[in-house]
């Protein structure tokens, strides 16, 4: 019974996705689009199942689909497992992956490919369950390339502009770097444990026998693994230019789900971070940096969907310093807050893309408060919720994470505390410069300011509602999703006491916040400042708004000489090898041409010399010993 | 009855085999027609069977002869095949002389 449901948890996107691939060109866009989502509303709907059962019994579901590998003493079954943590992942990507579907219906419409991009779709959360519900490492392997995949797909999926081919390539490359990584420490792993079974890691890990040196080279492999999928630095880069794809699409993979991968990883493998605790220093100080550098990049950018995409990159870091820190529950909690928000942010983005015709400068923006009332009510809900403003989700996952990083460094408090306060700041001049005061778009957009149809907004107001109310699940005092974590953690983490501390901290965060919001609220309300024309930024802001020339930096640094080196190999090595190859088959050639004079035909001369042959046989063998 | 070999000596089976054995030889080398090279090479395929009767008897043991069976019957097929040949051969190029045949020059 258990083994058909999971089954159909798994299958019915993949489903989907042939359905979409093979038939959805005939079948229409009503319908394509309408069995895209309700495949991946039964996956939603299993994984409610699955985890009410769960939540009952409190007894993970560990399936073996078959055997898989099996060379020496290393195993590998095709498993599954359903615990606390696959669960939780299940229920937000198929969750927010139905709404985002559901809001696609709309969005796409006017694509002529919406099969296609239903199939992307589709199989994207396909792999992400895989990648959720493996019971090994290298069933998640199969998710994180076929998540990868379909993020390099739906990025290019308006393949007719190249510079979106390019933005793809740079974020399969990327993710490629990071993948390496991954792939070196599952190898180390594999070579360690003799299996890549989670639980079976697990008890090999607490039954002592501790090669630390090798376990911190795994798990350092794993973060860089981690890096590539989660956009952290060094490899960020590709996350802003993946903005290309169409917005829902950012929605999903590039600030819901995907992207959390990594977090998901280092959470899933704990107990290996717990016993390299310099490893830890090295995630904690990558994602403080990270959530700094990026937060402060997104003050300067003009396309609204940038701003979204640098957030995410630095929301993504304030996670993994609470990875870092060893709050993995911390980090969780974050990751379904800022899923529900950022969704919620992207899909109210796309809908302000939408009515204005695909414009997505904030210079031509402001004013749209009035046509597009859901959007900005929504959005604001969200913008609230990630700067951090009581009550709502955001406010309380980001100041656990404050809270723990105050605990353990105050350098690194001080650093998400800075990200946080512009975090507030550039979400809400995104706010002012697309919502208020007037709009700065051309008369013709002017007349065509219109609210999104339902579709568009009711998703919107599911999100908004969870970006409001998210913050339950793990209130200080119940903490609901601590406990709920418990068992797969190694380490148990400790409750915090609300005390004096707490409250102050609470404090500085909120004030923190508000400083930002004033700050933008001056800068853009009351002084109505626009951005200025790219040509007009000078100084450390152009550095800045530059994005530092780190894709500069990278292009000079490691792409120039590569393509020196693979131009090189082009023209002098390719060359010189041919001949040596080309020079072996003449010299055969004429050996044999050579060697063809023998033949000549008659046959007496072969005779002769058969019988010469036989007689040499025979006395060698005679007389010769 | 004594037997047979008492009366002759093993050494003249050999010599005469390894006569025979020769005359097909040469016969092989110096002969252009195709058929005389066939029966030359019967004779050497005989000179071998007549070797191993002899051996079989000289050692007691029946399993030359039985041997010799077989390569009688494979020679049978051998001589239809080679036949068949040489007859097609005929057809082709009106001779049988091997040195008309230089279709196997590289």
């Amino acid at each position: 019974m258990d083994n058909s449901l999971v089954l159909l948890l798994l299958l019915t996107p993949f489903v989907g996705f042939l359905f979409n691939v093979f038939l959805g060109k005939k079948a229409g866009k009503g319908i394509s689009g309408a069995l895209g989502t309700l495949a991946v509303v039964v996956s939603f709907a299993m994984s409610v199942y699955f985890f009410m059962q769960l939540n009952a019994s409190g007894k993970p579901i560990a399936i073996k689909l078959l055997d898989w590998i099996q060379i020496g003493n290393l195993k590998v079954d095709f498993g599954i497992l359903l615990d606390q943590l696959s669960l939780l992942w299940l229920l937000f990507v198929t969750g927010i992956g139905s709404l985002i579907h559901l809001y696609s219906i709309s969005y796409m419409h006017d694509d002529e490919n919406m099969h296609k991009f239903f199939a992307y779709l589709n199989l994207f959360v396909f792999f992400m369950i895989t990648l959720v519900v493996g019971s090994n490492l290298l069933v998640m392997f199969i998710g994180w390339e076929g998540v990868g995949l379909c993020s390099y797909l739906l990025i290019g999926f308006w393949h007719k502009n190249q510079e979106y081919n390019d933005a793809a390539k740079k974020a399969f490359i990327m993710n490629r770097i990071g993948d390496l990584g991954f792939l070196i420490g599952i190898f180390i792993l594999a070579s360690l444990f003799s299996t890549l079974n989670f639980v079976e890691m697990k008890q090999a890990l607490s039954a002592g026998n501790t090669n630390t040196a090798l376990y911190s080279i795994a798990a350092l492999c794993l973060f860089i693994g981690a890096t590539g999928k989660s956009a952290q630095l060094p490899l960020y880069t590709w996350l802003p230019d993946a903005m290309a794809g169409p917005t829902p699409v950012s929605a999903l993979i590039h600030a819901a789900t995907m992207v959390t991968a990594g977090i998901f990883m280092i959470t899933r493998m704990n107990f290996l971070f717990d016993v390299t605790p310099e490893v830890q220093n090295i995630i904690a100080i990558v994602g403080a940096i990270t959530a700094l550098v990026a937060a402060s990049i997104g003050l300067f950018q003009n396309d609204i969907k940038k701003v979204l995409a640098y957030s995410t990159v630095s929301q993504l870091g304030l996670m993994f310093l609470a990875l870092g820190l060893g709050a993995y529950n911390v980090a969780v909690f974050h990751v379904i807050t800022h899923a529900f928000f950022k969704a919620c942010l992207f899909l109210g983005s796309g809908s302000v893309i939408h009515a204005l015709h695909g414009e997505q400068d904030m210079r031509k923006m402001g004013g749209l408060r009035k046509a597009m009332p859901i959007t900005f009510a929504t959005m604001l809900i969200s913008t609230l919720a990630i700067a951090g403003i009581f009550p709502f989700a955001g406010f309380w996952s980001k100041d656990e994470i404050l809270m723990v990083a105050f605990e353990h460094n105050k350098g690194l408090w001080i650093m998400g505390s800075i990200a946080s306060i512009m975090t507030a700041f550039y979400m809400f001049r995104l706010m002012y410069l697309t919502f208020f005061r007037d709009f700065r778009g051309t008369e013709e957009q002017k007349h065509h300011l219109h609210e999104s149809p339902s579709l568009i907004t009711w998703p919107l107001i599911i999100l908004a509602a969870l970006a409001t109310f998210g913050g339950l699940i793990n209130l200080p005092g119940s903490n609901w999703l601590n406990h709920f974590l418990e068992p797969i953690l190694a380490r148990k983490h400790e409750e915090h006491a609300l005390g004096s501390q707490e409250y102050m901290l609470m404090g500085i965060a909120l004030t923190g916040a508000i400083i930002g919001i004033g700050w933008a609220y001056s800068k853009y309300i009351k002084e109505g400042f626009v951005p200025k024309q790219d040509s007009e930024i000078v100084g450390f802001s152009k550095t800045i708004y530059h994005k530092y020339y780190v894709d500069e930096f990278y292009m000079s640094l490691i792409l120039k000489p590569l393509n020196a080196l693979s131009n090189f190999f082009r023209t002098t090595l390719e060359p010189a090898l041919g001949n040596i190859v080309y020079g072996l088959g003449t010299v055969a050639n004429g050996l044999g041409n050579q060697g063809k004079k023998v033949q000549t035909g008659s046959i007496g001369l072969y005779l002769f010399a058969f019988v010469i042959g036989v007689l040499a046989l025979v006395s060698y063998l005679f007389l010769g010993q | 009855m004594d037997n047979i070999l008492n009366q002759i000596g093993i050494e003249n089976y050999i010599f005469l085999s390894i006569l025979l054995f020769c005359i097909g030889v040469f016969g092989v080398l110096y002969r252009r027609n195709a058929i005389i090279v066939f029966m030359s090479i019967e004779i050497m395929l005989n000179a071998v069977n007549l070797l191993f009767v002899a051996f079989s008897t000289y050692h007691q043991d029946p399993k030359g002869q039985v041997f010799v069976f077989f390569s009688m019957t494979v020679a049978a097929a051998e001589v239809a095949v080679g036949l068949a040949i040489l007859v097609s051969v005929f057809r082709n190029i009106g001779s049988v002389d091997i040195s008309n045949l230089k279709n196997l020059k590289g």
